[in-house]
């Protein structure tokens, strides 16, 4: 049986990962290599590397540092930050990233999804949508959610499932960073309208919420960052009490 | 020993070439006919879709070398579909050394497509160790090879599906070994002791 995921997300930051953790047994915890082979090592499921540098070098930095996790971990991983084009997405691949995350350059640029997609396969292309509720309707925003756009949520993205992408990453601007949950019903909501996994991501502060996310919203996959950084969640835990919970994942 | 892994354009070269990295064995990537014949173990990776692929195949005459190997073969992924007979991803015929034909899985709401995550396998044998009985791989896809009498590991979804096989040299599984973590490694390490 398919179990469902568990997904920490790595923000990198020229090479290096940002936000403290508190991996005191780690050498160096700004080492992106050495805090996804701990995450690998503790059950996660996939990593997902979110690059938010904003320097000219940084293709090449993020490509060689692809590389470098690559060759060390044994798991699935997803490379998503300011990726626009089919050249972009095909260095990441053929460093060895197993999937690539667009976003902002899918709103700017829809089409995009079809070429990566024709030319990389569905499987390698998630779709990131960030949005927040504008007058009682779900509002895609951009640029880390910062700035709005004209698309609603769910039309938005059932045209990136038409237009191939393979899954789709939500992530509710108005539950990231509270802590106080993921947003139950339009995640609920997209993974009934889609025909591809959806991950949750935004608002996981306890293992109630994994909980929560998978029954009630029956998400194929979770993704959370801080709580795994700062070890308020131990990944074993977590899993051990989703499986308590009736719900089924790799131990 | 010489293994090599056949270079063509699959997604998945340069993962298969770091797990092959990580267990410490010696291979060499490569896409010559020679270097492939003289091999004793040839991996045949593979993320992609079958037509194209198959058209690569045939331009480089890979269609032709890899059904007459008569070393251990182990295909991955679109690798293990593309040793069977014909898949329905755009009505592709395939190397047709396994005869089975390669199904497309169908949607639902509790089984989107592609199957995408860790799933365990099950009935496992012949090569397949049975300490991995309902242990866990990384499977992507969209398309499965069915149960037959070439099945070496079963596994669910939606339908029981090959994880993998086995027909006399030509072995194949539909997870990814290299991003299986210890299961994955004891998979490979399995097949380079066959």
């Amino acid at each position: 049986m398919l179990t469902r995921r568990i997904i920490p997300c790595l923000d990198i930051k020229d090479g290096r990962t940002v936000k403290g953790t508190n991996f005191v047994s780690l050498r160096d915890a700004g080492d992106p290599v050495e805090l996804a082979a701990t995450y690998a090592s503790k059950g996660a499921d996939e990593l997902v590397f979110l690059d938010i540098s904003a320097t000219q070098e940084k293709r090449k930095t993020l490509t060689t540092l692809v590389r470098s996790i690559a060759r060390e971990i044994n798991i699935p991983f997803t490379v998503g930050g300011g990726i626009s084009t089919v050249e972009d997405v095909g260095a990441l691949l053929d460093a060895g990233a197993d999937k690539i995350s667009v976003n902002s350059a899918a709103v700017s640029e829809p089409r995009i999804i079809n070429e990566l997609s024709r030319a990389f396969g569905a499987q390698c292309i998630v779709v990131a949508i960030d949005a927040r509720k504008v007058d009682n309707q779900w509002l895609v925003h951009t640029h880390g959610g910062t700035k709005p756009t004209a698309h609603r949520l769910f039309s938005w993205a059932k045209e990136c499932v038409e237009r191939g992408a393979g899954e789709i990453l939500f992530t509710s601007m108005d539950h990231d960073g509270t802590r106080k949950g993921f947003a139950i019903d339009p995640l609920l909501k997209l993974h009934t309208l889609l025909p591809v996994p959806v991950i949750a991501s935004g608002g996981a502060g306890s293992m109630q919420h994994f909980v929560e996310v998978f029954t009630l919203a029956r998400v194929d996959a979770a993704l959370a960052a801080s709580i795994f950084h700062y070890r308020e969640i131990e990944i074993p835990d977590l899993k051990l009490d989703l499986r308590k919970n009736g719900i089924n994942v790799r131990l | 020993m010489k293994l090599a892994v056949i270079r063509y354009n699959a997604g998945n070269v340069q993962s298969v070439s770091y797990a092959l990295e990580r267990l410490g064995v010696d291979f060499v990537m490569s896409d010559d006919p020679e270097t492939i014949m003289g091999a004793d173990k040839v991996l045949f990776p593979g993320v992609g879709e079958a037509s194209t692929t198959m058209e690569y195949l045939r331009k480089y005459n890979l269609d032709q070398l890899i059904p007459a190997l008569r070393q251990p073969v182990l295909g991955i992924c679109l690798g293990m579909q593309l040793l069977c007979r014909f898949s329905e991803e755009n009505n592709t015929h395939c190397l047709g050394i396994i005869d089975t034909v390669v199904r497309k899985f169908k949607a639902d709401e509790t089984h989107k497509v592609p199957q995408m995550g860790w799933n365990n396998l099950v009935q496992v044998r012949d090569w397949i160790p049975a300490q991995l009985e309902q242990s866990f791989a990384y499977f992507v896809h969209s398309y499965f090879v069915p149960v037959s009498e070439y099945t070496s590991a079963t596994c669910e979804y939606g339908v029981d599906f090959s994880a993998a096989i086995r027909h006399k040299n030509f072995y194949a599984v539909q997870f990814h070994p290299e991003k299986s973590a210890a299961t994955g490694q004891l998979i490979l390490e399995a097949f380079l002791k066959s």
